[in-house]
């Protein structure tokens, strides 16, 4: 980490030249010296990382629940109600919470995050299935379809849409609360964004927030070319 | 050098917390800056912005949504809602427009916190109450207009009260997400209740840091839950329909909208 991301007028620097850093403008070419990029580089990944692993711990976590929830209405009761109570408490708060269970480190971030990413997962995976028509199903069945040939081959390609818009949802949401991860060091662009506010660092904070939103962005249109990929039927149905 | 949070678990720190929680000078006296002033800034803060954006989003989506326009605006505005973290927002307010001098009780940063809580409020306000008109039988309006009513009475008593209980969904989620918001805040220079969270990080002292945690968490739980029951009281069509015919297993509570975004 440079000592010296901010300007600092005082500095011999500071009185000697006057550019945009000292002069502390929103924007300003200079801000991005090799360390910063360096810097900016580092907090990518590492709210890329966060983001990726939390959605992949919750999708993982969900998909069983989800499976049982709509065997067991009860269950299924249960499941979104817990859920949706974390899902109620604040990043900040859980991440808190956490912390005795996981620590300080990065799976603390990771793991709250999965916990908001598997409330959203949960409900769309079972509203997704749910939406099936039943006459589909037995249609499968009765051509000879065992229930584990049922839910790969036409129960699942049938709910990717609405699982995917899940999916959608909790990455970008993941994008955004990444940032709060910062009161733990691990916070991606995040952290700098911080850094960059208490120190009143202006071209700081709107390059790292623009960056947060182009991410979620770059991902949110990822998830969408997947789904096309996944989905070719409804390409062939749409242009008919 | 190991840190505490790390190190101490278990009982230890159960101990602790619930020695911070009972400890009455955490919550009242010296600085003005205790857990009790923090309740009443959040709360207010809470309260104000989802008025705020109540005022603005409420009658705007209700027209949009009785005139069947803006579809588009009404339902990407939550997504667009989700993309920006509110610590990105907050601190370009607080260091750009706003600046961050104390306003009142709201605390420092005050009026750069209450815009951004109410711009985060805005999204499902609009977007519930314009699916809210929308999902209005339009047979049922077919037939109010039939019976001679001009289109402000089928707006006040037809569309509104029909659209109402996924109306008030919409502000409860508002402001269960502001008071969650809020609590953000603290991060970058808001005012509120994490700001015990902040200072508990600050100070290495785990039990501040969890008290906090836990006043956020289980206040965001209380309201969550009060203000389902609050809808199931408001809410007269679904209270008869679940008198009359138990065929509908979800309840009142689950009158959201589906999380899933329309493409």
């Amino acid at each position: 980490m440079t000592p010296s991301l901010v300007p600092t007028p005082s500095s011999v620097h500071a009185l000697a030249v006057d550019n945009c850093l000292t002069r502390n403008d929103w924007i300003c070419g200079a801000y991005f010296s090799s360390s910063r990029v360096d810097a900016l580089q580092t907090a990518l990944l590492q709210h890329i990382g966060i983001v990726v692993a939390s959605v992949v711990l919750g999708f993982v976590i969900a998909f069983p629940l989800a499976l049982l929830g709509r065997r067991y209405r009860k269950l299924e009761a249960l499941v979104v109600g817990t859920s949706t109570a974390i899902y109620t408490i604040p990043s900040l708060a859980l991440f808190s919470l956490l912390v005795p269970l996981t620590g300080l480190g990065v799976e603390t971030v990771v793991l709250g995050l999965g916990l908001y990413s598997l409330t959203i997962l949960v409900r769309s995976m079972i509203d997704g299935l749910r939406a099936v028509p039943d006459d589909v199903r037995e249609s499968a069945l009765g051509m000879g379809y065992a229930p584990a040939r049922l839910l790969w081959r036409v129960e699942l390609p049938l709910a990717l849409p609405t699982i995917m818009g899940g999916v959608r949802v909790a990455t970008v949401s993941a994008v955004a609360l990444t940032t709060v991860g910062a009161i733990l060091d691990y916070g991606g662009l995040g952290s700098l964004l911080i850094e960059g506010s208490s120190t009143n660092f202006k071209a700081q904070v709107l390059f790292t927030s623009f960056m947060c939103v182009a991410l979620a962005v770059a991902l949110d249109l990822l998830l969408v070319g997947l789904q096309r990929w996944l989905t070719p039927w409804r390409r062939t149905a749409a242009s008919r | 050098m190991a840190h505490p949070l790390a190190a101490d678990g278990g009982l230890a720190m159960i101990n602790d917390v619930y020695a911070w929680l009972t400890d009455g000078s955490n919550w009242v006296g010296g600085s003005g800056d205790q857990a009790l002033t923090r309740l009443y800034e959040h709360l207010l803060l809470t309260a104000v912005s989802v008025v705020m954006a109540i005022i603005v989003g409420l009658p705007l989506a209700v027209w949009l949504g009785h005139r069947g326009r803006g579809g588009t605006l009404a339902v990407n505005v939550s997504n667009i809602g989700r993309a920006i973290p509110i610590v990105a927002l907050l601190a370009l307010l607080s260091l750009g427009l706003f600046g961050s001098s104390v306003l009142g009780p709201f605390g420092r940063a005050g009026l750069a916190t209450l815009v951004t809580l109410a711009l985060f409020a805005l999204p499902p306000i609009i977007t519930n109450t314009w699916v809210g008109m929308r999902e209005v039988d339009s047979d049922t309006i077919e037939a109010a207009r039939g019976m001679g009513m001009s289109e402000g009475e089928v707006l006040r008593r037809v569309e509104l009260p029909l659209a109402l209980p996924i109306i008030f969904s919409g502000i409860r989620l508002a402001f269960v997400q502001v008071w969650a918001t809020a609590t953000i805040a603290a991060l970058v220079a808001g005012p509120g209740l994490g700001r015990i969270i902040t200072h508990g990080y600050d100070a290495d002292d785990p039990a501040e840091i969890i008290a906090g945690a836990l006043i956020v968490a289980v206040i965001a739980l209380m309201l969550e839950v009060g203000l389902a029951g609050v809808q199931r009281l408001l809410d007269p069509v679904g209270r008869a329909r679940r008198d009359t015919a138990k065929r509908d297993t979800r309840r009142g509570s689950d009158n959201r909208l589906p999380v899933g975004p329309t493409p």
